[in-house]
């Protein structure tokens, strides 16, 4: 296969995946920083690149609104939003994923208001855990673009049928340009195949009536399909990786290791911050300390058996959150890790981090440190505060 | 294909695994039923223009005054906006009924409701009804109509009017709600008749801009206390001589105004 070596930002291979998938409709309203992926996405539109109906909505409720009523109307859907643009689709995100549809949306992880802030953390993601969304994080724009590509397959699969996200971290990876190796067009639409929805309110001699009021003798089980589906994802979300591999040469899992078979410590992390861990890693094997990444790529169905048996040989464990919970505990992605941990029978010292809320920079130092925390944690010399924050000015 | 807002429709047609509907029917939240149906018929459009369906499909999309005027004006304006090929029921009468008789924005001056009620301070809603009807008319929609349900023909006419025109429009029917209103239960269609004869809900269209008036009383118009009188909700307003002469005054100001643009926009 010829693959196309170019220079994207995680935004421009985005929506050049968005090109290649070429759904029936896109129903999208612009944000910082994912107004880009809109903004290119149309000029493919009125270029006629795409055969795509571009709704260009007056918010992003009726984005997520309208996303709903077209993939309901067996029309293949994608989206992109951001932050507060998440937040006012959170209504919406639910009933999408209660009724099964497939819509396939690019999020750019960005801070929540209030304060008001237009950079990275993953607060916005975060805080649409529960909405019943397969989420998936991406390191850089390579992954941003092959795990969009990706994300049509899993959503659509009869085994899954969710709605899908694909997030990057907001200016980092959305304007950070790369390396990108692009994939023929033909490739691409091989690999996502038609478009096949769960019903279509479209077939008129088969009229159904969709999205009815459930009560108390069967909401209970339409919860549980929803649960099976998202078990069925896991699987499904290997298998797409694995086939995606032998296609185009670059096979994607749940999650990550990086050196960690023989690791001592182990930092946990998600999207852009993996890539600089990776470098921290690299540099204390090298002075003989035996560091390693666990990478989460899949937050939503949530990997915790493979993150606990890839974590339960370190002498200690460092998670990374670029989220607050406010809960009094640690933030959610290391709360959620240490419920695995428990299930799993792995008790591990642990420490847990806050980092990068508002975009705030993440330096090869404060890794390292994070490294040498751990070190002392593991050897009794230190206590760790629970949710401790990195980079905070006292 | 008809999509629904949440609401009395929805609820009671719909009870899983039960439906009424012998057409497609899709129900997404209270606020969207708008920008619901932009998203079905822009996957009509997309899949009709790559030959993936063949049929001539119609879509109309019902919602009350709560999920039209209030909560759903938004996801309304921009999908008349946007001129999506449909057509928006209002099922209008006048408060929140599904929830217990909450006040909404189509709620008529003095009306108790339960979040406005008839106090022993303020005695009622305060405010008068937003126009809904005129707020769509600027849009510039092709068609844009009020009704009844005690008109049969007035309705029937502007629907089978409203489906024969390609792109955005918007009909806002005057339906009343016996608990929600305090009425006989027989005399539904004389409510809204009533409403109609004091031109408290005037029967009209704007059809590209032009305005007619489907229905006028002439010299038979009644004064509003005929329609009020009839029902639970005005009847502390009764006394109030100062209330009802406001509420005349508006009502006839609205008429008169109605008269005056079918007059303006119809100049040869």
């Amino acid at each position: 296969m010829e693959k196309t070596i170019v220079a994207k930002t995680g935004n421009e291979a985005m929506a050049e995946a968005m090109r290649q998938i070429n759904p029936d409709v896109c129903a999208a309203y612009p944000i910082s920083p994912a107004t880009e992926i809109l903004q290119i996405f149309a000029g493919f539109v009125h270029d006629g690149k795409v055969k795509t109906n571009l709704i260009a909505v007056e918010s992003e409720h009726s984005a997520m609104s309208a996303s709903m009523g077209s993939a309901a109307a067996g029309a293949r859907t994608m989206t992109a939003t951001s932050s507060q643009g998440l937040m006012l689709m959170h209504e919406v995100l639910f009933i999408a994923a209660g009724m099964r549809l497939p819509i396939v949306m690019a999020d750019v992880n960005r801070a929540v208001s209030a304060p008001i802030n237009i950079h990275c953390d993953h607060s916005d993601t975060m805080a649409q855990v529960n909405s019943g969304w397969i989420q998936i994080f991406s390191e850089n724009s390579q992954e941003a673009y092959d795990t969009m590509i990706q994300a049509v397959r899993i959503a659509e699969h009869k085994d899954v049928m969710l709605p899908t996200m694909v997030t990057t971290d907001g200016f980092i990876i959305s304007h950070g340009m790369e390396r990108l190796e692009m994939y023929p067009d033909a490739e691409v639409t091989k690999f996502i195949g038609d478009y096949k929805g769960p019903y279509n309110v479209l077939d008129i001699k088969n009229p159904i009536t969709a999205g009815s009021i459930v009560l108390t003798d069967y909401y209970l089980e339409f919860r549980k399909a929803n649960r099976v589906a998202m078990a069925n994802a896991k699987q499904v979300i290997l298998d797409v990786g694995r086939e995606f591999g032998k296609v185009f040469g670059r096979e994607y899992g749940l999650i990550d290791t990086y050196k960690c078979e023989d690791a001592d410590f182990i930092v946990v992390c998600m999207g852009s911050t993996a890539g600089t861990t990776k470098s921290v890693v690299d540099e204390l094997r090298a002075e003989g300390v035996k560091a390693g990444l666990l990478k989460i790529r899949v937050y939503r169905p949530f990997p915790a058996q493979e993150i606990a048996a890839a974590l339960g040989k370190a002498k200690a464990v460092a998670v990374l959150d670029r989220a607050e919970s406010l809960s009094n505990q640690a933030g959610p992605v290391a709360t959620e890790i240490k419920s695995g941990l428990f299930d799993a029978g792995v008790r591990v010292p642990f420490a847990s981090y806050i980092y990068g809320l508002g975009g705030r920079e993440i330096f090869k130092e404060d890794i390292r440190k994070v490294y040498t925390d751990l070190k002392n944690l593991a050897e009794g010399k230190a206590v760790i505060e629970t949710a401790k924050y990195i980079g905070l000015k006292e | 294909m008809v999509v629904n807002a949440t609401g009395c429709m929805e609820v009671t047609t719909t009870i899983f695994p039960f439906s009424t509907w012998k057409v497609p029917f899709l129900h997404n939240a209270f606020e969207n039923a708008a920008a619901t149906i932009s998203g079905v018929e822009g996957a009509y459009q997309s899949l009709k223009k790559q030959g993936k369906i063949a049929e001539n499909i119609k879509f109309v999309a019902f919602g009350g005054d709560g999920g039209t005027y209030d909560i759903g004006l938004q996801s309304l304006s921009g999908a008349m906006e946007r001129g999506h090929d449909m057509m928006y029921v209002c099922y209008n009468n006048q408060a929140y009924m599904n929830t217990g008789v909450q006040r909404s924005s189509a709620t008529p001056r003095g009306a108790h409701t339960t979040t406005a009620p008839a106090g022993k301070v303020i005695a009622g809603k305060q405010q008068q009804a937003k126009d809904l009807t005129e707020i769509m008319a600027a849009h510039r929609i092709p068609y844009v109509a009020q009704t009844i349900v005690g008109n049969w023909p007035d309705a029937t006419k502007k629907f089978e009017k409203a489906f024969s025109i390609p792109g955005p429009k918007f009909v806002n029917i005057y339906t009343p709600c016996i608990p929600g209103w305090g009425y006989d239960s027989t005399s539904t269609v004389k409510m809204s008749k009533m409403a109609a004869e004091t031109c408290m809900w005037p029967c009209y269209e704007v059809e590209n801009g032009k305005y007619k008036i489907t229905y006028n009383p002439g010299a038979n118009k009644k004064p509003v206390t005929e329609f009020l009188k009839t029902q639970v909700r005005f009847k502390h307003l009764l006394k109030d001589e100062a209330v009802i002469a406001e509420i005349q005054k508006a009502t006839d100001d609205k008429w008169n105004w109605l008269l005056m643009m079918e007059a303006a926009t119809n100049k040869a």
